[in-house]
């Protein structure tokens, strides 16, 4: 008789945190470089992010959610290999001198989807995260500035950095294909 | 004035992104139809992005995680909820149950009466901010600070100057609190405002500060020698208890 029905805090925080699930994934996988690891990364922020709902001020809940997304990421990536996000750019090979691709260069469908799957994977965890953010995920440059934690100014370097960098990778691997 | 070449590299990624304001944007378009090297670099970027999007890269969870991820915030929820357990609240008893609700009852009409009161703190605050009228009394001086409240309270406060800790005093004003005449003090600290109020204590023991934190503000409060201190502010805790230990030193 004295059954409790479920959380009303439980169903409130899926109504607003769950659907950004696929975003959640999308910025680990591509953060994290493996299924498994992005999955474990999900699942830990999504316990977190339950656990400080009561701090969520109801504005935005995929920004908020990308930001434990994001920081968990990072803290795992520090944890499995204290180098990686360091990686320095090889100027010399990915330089001012590549081409720039012809517009709308493509191979085929299947084989683009993996090709710049991995090419944004080639760059540091910044600047993927960047990437992913701005490209795929559609986030606006405050959005980006308040997930990563720093100002916007940086977030528009960054984003000018990483497009100079994946745009060299893209064309060289076109070019090799031809 | 007009754009030129280096602003253009810097400006041409929030220009395709759409994150300049219109100004700069019309501009910009300006300089781009002008300038064939910066409509090479606007379109190698869209050509970029083109393929980035079209090859619609980004990753989906999969439905096991999604189901994971159910099961592990239900199972949270569970485990918080356990701390609340009505059986036990019926084998107390009669007499432990009228107990407990009164001291609930006492506790909340305290708690209440002390919620009222920092909203009352944080809305003086806040008004003090918007209506320009931080200060009756404009000084960084205490001496004339201090003696401007002669006459206008019943009480005498201890007002002095924390410039020298990092917190100038800004000057005074009187307010109302909790339904009486308070003194109010403002400091700044790196140009977050600091209001104090002063008034004497319903009771004469020393109390340690206490902070509660609401819509981004921090009011700390304790009392020190018979008087009633609230410091207000959007300064971080930790300044603001330092703030308050150099405050009743």
């Amino acid at each position: 008789m004295f059954r409790l029905t479920e959380s009303p805090r439980l169903s409130e925080f899926e109504r607003q945190v769950l659907p950004h699930l696929d975003a959640a994934y999308n910025l680990a996988r591509f953060l994290m470089r493996n299924d498994q690891d992005a999955e474990d990364v999900v699942q830990e922020a999504a316990l977190r992010a339950f656990r400080f709902f009561d701090s969520f001020r109801g504005e935005n809940s995929r920004a908020w959610f990308l930001t434990i997304v994001r920081n968990t990421s990072f803290t795992a990536l520090k944890r499995h290999h204290a180098d990686e996000s360091n990686v320095v750019f090889d100027e010399e090979l990915h330089g001012e001198q590549s081409p720039p691709m012809d517009a709308g260069a493509t191979l085929d469908r299947a084989q683009d989807k993996l090709t710049v799957r991995t090419a944004i994977e080639q760059l540091p965890s910044e600047f993927r995260e960047a990437i992913t953010l701005r490209e795929l995920e559609g986030c606006s440059y405050k959005e980006i500035a308040d997930i990563a934690g720093v100002p916007i100014g940086t977030i528009m370097s960054r984003l000018a950095r990483a497009r100079h960098q994946l745009q060299s990778i893209l064309s060289k691997t076109y070019s090799e294909a031809k | 004035m007009t754009i030129d070449h280096e602003q253009i590299r810097e400006l041409i990624h929030p220009y395709v992104d759409g994150e300049l304001d219109l100004l700069t944007a019309r501009e910009t378009e300006q300089h781009l139809r002008n300038c064939a090297d910066c409509r090479g670099i606007e379109n190698a970027l869209r050509a970029l992005r083109e393929t980035v999007v079209n090859s619609q890269p980004a990753y989906r969870a999969p439905s096991r995680l999604r189901r994971n991820v159910r099961a592990a915030l239900r199972r949270e929820a569970k485990t918080t909820q356990k701390s609340f357990n009505p059986w036990l609240v019926f084998a107390t008893g009669a007499a432990s149950t009228l107990l407990i609700l009164a001291a609930v009852l006492f506790q909340t009409t305290r708690a209440s009466r002390n919620e009222t009161i920092v909203d009352e703190v944080i809305a003086n605050h806040v008004r003090s901010l918007l209506a320009t009228h931080l200060v009756d009394v404009a000084s960084s001086d205490q001496h004339t600070v201090k003696p401007w409240f002669d006459g206008k309270i019943d009480f005498a406060p201890d007002v002095r100057d924390l410039s020298n800790d990092g917190f100038p005093l800004i000057g005074g004003r009187l307010d109302y609190l909790d339904g009486k005449t308070a003194v109010a003090l403002v400091y700044h600290r790196n140009k977050h405002p600091i209001n104090v109020f002063i008034m004497p204590a319903t009771a004469n023991r020393d109390t340690s500060p206490s902070v509660v934190t609401r819509r981004g503000y921090n009011v700390l409060s304790w009392t020190h020698r018979d008087m009633r201190y609230w410091a207000v502010s959007d300064l971080n805790e930790a300044e603001l208890r330092r703030f308050a230990e150099f405050l009743t030193q």
